[in-house]
């Protein structure tokens, strides 16, 4: 327990030397609120879409594509300090081995937390509506939101660093990431509403984590949400992130043999 | 012996791809000395130490370090040993200070003690100053005298020390070479160390294994290993390459030169007096019609035990292992 509390204090510590990075963190997500939220503003009135206000739609969208975005180069980080030795540093101190698996977990974690609450606070500022924000339901709705981001961003962060440990390239971890962030975005319900895709698309929605993370998110802040389908959703999450984890873990192991 | 805090027999280890880093590799380190793996780049040096460390696991082979078998109690090891590897490993975001509290952290140090600790090591390592800045800002030597106060927090029994001073200018080397000399004043403390430069493992090493290809080739103190090789060494350099065959015959009979060995233009042999052999040896070559550059008498070095124990001269051996990882690469 201690273990993990030191390393994960060292890597917050780290972060918040780096105030830049936090500030990146931040401006993306409102490049998109702002730039999605003006392009597609009148989208809402496209039949299908039930109407409303589109930032309010996109709020969430921008939540889970931002936690999906900024957890993919966790990778960069582990690779960086496999090459300078501070992986082998640690390795051969009696340092607990989850612990430093779950520093990763939690900072990431962490982080990701910080930027939705941020982006969520933003688009609440710039007139986002939340179904019962005034009732103790909308903070619910919220945190589900909250918890969902996470979950997805442990998926990607876990698969990032697997990748990372395994192929030691940068190269490898850019291209992935180049390769899948657009992709899942826009197979996933963040900018569109499911009704008006074509019917292939709808299809692959649903085997797109993205979408389950949204699923469970917006579908939580719907003024009478269908908490079936939230469960259902967010449970996949859940499980997913749970087996990416591991399947992080099994590849540090396969890291310390092949040292 | 009951006195080694080190022992590893016969260790062998082969990478994927077939390489084998270690081929029957044995060392043992007494309490108190200093003990130094002096080898070419790719002799299978850090492959020891990872595997004496408790990062990787040898395919054959058994390890004792500080009493405990570092293949079955892996943990029971690591409290007992430092490690300063050849990438330095500090993080270069945190401060000097933040470093070598975590480091204390990790092996069960608590506040007074731990601040302690951490204020001696930095005193004596000269980074009083600078504790509390980014290590990003330290120069090399600076970084290095961190990365041994970092292995040492845990006042291990064996300190590991893998290329202490490999990428350090001049200076900054032989301040090293001063702080690992007042480390083996410390009766309590084992070193382990791994170097390429022969000048390294000449100034520190109380006894020294040569490692060649993943195996020891040779095994003393300087002393008697350079003893061993009985005389000065002469060396001649030639104009143009020539036959060996030819240059051997030309000073085969003058008398008192031995061992000798030609390595491209540069022929090298043994004198108990090299001064008296080199006018006789000059006569032969002239006599043969073969032209001589320059002309050396040596009192031995490791680098003549390194060839007189694996046929080439240390500075072949490093070409040799450039060309090998380049072409892995």
């Amino acid at each position: 327990m201690s273990d993990t509390l030191f390393m994960t204090q060292r890597r917050l510590k780290a972060l918040a030397k780096q105030p830049w990075f936090l500030f990146f963190a931040l401006v993306q997500p409102i490049i998109w609120l702002f730039l999605f939220g003006n392009l597609f503003r009148r989208i809402v009135e496209l039949p299908g879409f039930g109407g409303g206000s589109y930032l309010t739609y996109l709020v969430p969208g921008v939540v889970v594509m931002s936690a999906m975005s900024s957890n993919m180069w966790a990778g960069m980080g582990t690779l960086e300090e496999i090459e300078r030795g501070t992986l082998n540093r640690f390795l051969v101190t009696p340092v607990r081995r989850g612990a430093i698996i779950n520093a990763n977990v939690i900072e990431q974690a962490l982080t990701t937390t910080f930027q939705s609450v941020a982006i969520v606070l933003l688009g609440w500022a710039a007139g986002a509506h939340y179904p019962g924000a005034h009732y103790p339901g909308g903070i619910v709705g919220v945190l589900v939101l909250l918890v969902a981001a996470v979950l997805l961003g442990t998926v990607f962060s876990a698969m990032s660093n697997a990748v990372g440990m395994l192929v030691r390239q940068r190269e490898t971890i850019i291209g992935l990431n180049t390769l899948l962030l657009l992709p899942l975005t826009f197979l996933s319900t963040a900018f569109m509403a499911k009704e008006l895709m074509p019917g292939w698309m709808r299809a692959l929605t649903g085997a797109n984590p993205v979408d389950w993370a949204l699923a469970a998110g917006r579908g939580a802040l719907t003024d009478s949400p269908d908490w079936g389908r939230v469960c259902a959703n967010g449970g996949a999450l859940l499980l997913l992130a749970g087996l990416a984890v591991w399947l992080s873990t099994r590849t540090f192991r396969a890291y310390q043999r092949a040292v | 012996m009951s006195d080694d805090v080190v022992t590893a027999h016969q260790l062998v280890k082969t990478y994927p791809k077939g390489i084998r880093a270690l081929d029957g590799l044995s060392v043992d380190v007494r309490q108190g000395e200093v003990f130094a793996l002096l080898g070419p780049n790719g002799a299978g040096k850090s492959t020891t130490i990872k595997i004496l460390t408790t990062l990787a696991r040898p395919d054959s082979g058994t390890v004792t370090v500080a009493g405990h078998d570092a293949l079955r109690r892996p943990e029971r090891v690591r409290r007992l040993i430092g490690v300063v590897s050849q990438r330095s490993g500090a993080d270069p975001v945190a401060t000097g200070r933040e470093n070598l509290v975590l480091q204390g952290r990790l092996y069960g140090l608590r506040g007074t003690d731990l601040r302690r600790r951490v204020g001696e090591l930095l005193d004596r390592f000269d980074l009083g100053g600078a504790a509390d800045r980014a290590v990003s800002t330290y120069s090399g030597g600076m970084r290095r005298r961190l990365d041994v106060a970092l292995g040492l927090v845990n006042r291990p029994r064996v300190l590991f020390l893998d290329e202490p001073t490999t990428g350090l200018d001049p200076q900054a080397r032989s301040a090293m070479w001063a702080e690992i000399a007042r480390l083996s004043a410390d009766e309590e403390l084992a070193v382990l160390l791994t170097t390429h430069y022969l000048e390294e493992a000449d100034r520190l090493a109380a006894r020294l294994s040569i490692v060649d290809s993943g195996r020891v080739v040779v095994r003393g103190t300087p002393e008697t290993l350079k003893a061993e090789l009985r005389g000065d060494a002469v060396h001649i350099e030639l104009r143009d390459h020539t036959a060996e065959p030819v240059a051997r015959a030309a000073i085969a009979r003058v008398p008192g030169l031995r061992d000798v060995t030609l390595d491209g233009r540069r022929l090298s042999a043994r004198a108990d007096d090299g001064a008296a052999a080199v006018p006789d040896a000059l006569a032969g070559l002239d006599r043969a019609g073969l032209a001589v550059a320059t002309v050396t008498v040596a009192r031995p070095s490791l680098d003549d035990v390194y060839l007189r124990h694996t046929g080439r001269t240390f500075a072949q051996a490093e070409v040799g292992a450039g060309a090998e990882a380049e072409a892995r690469a």
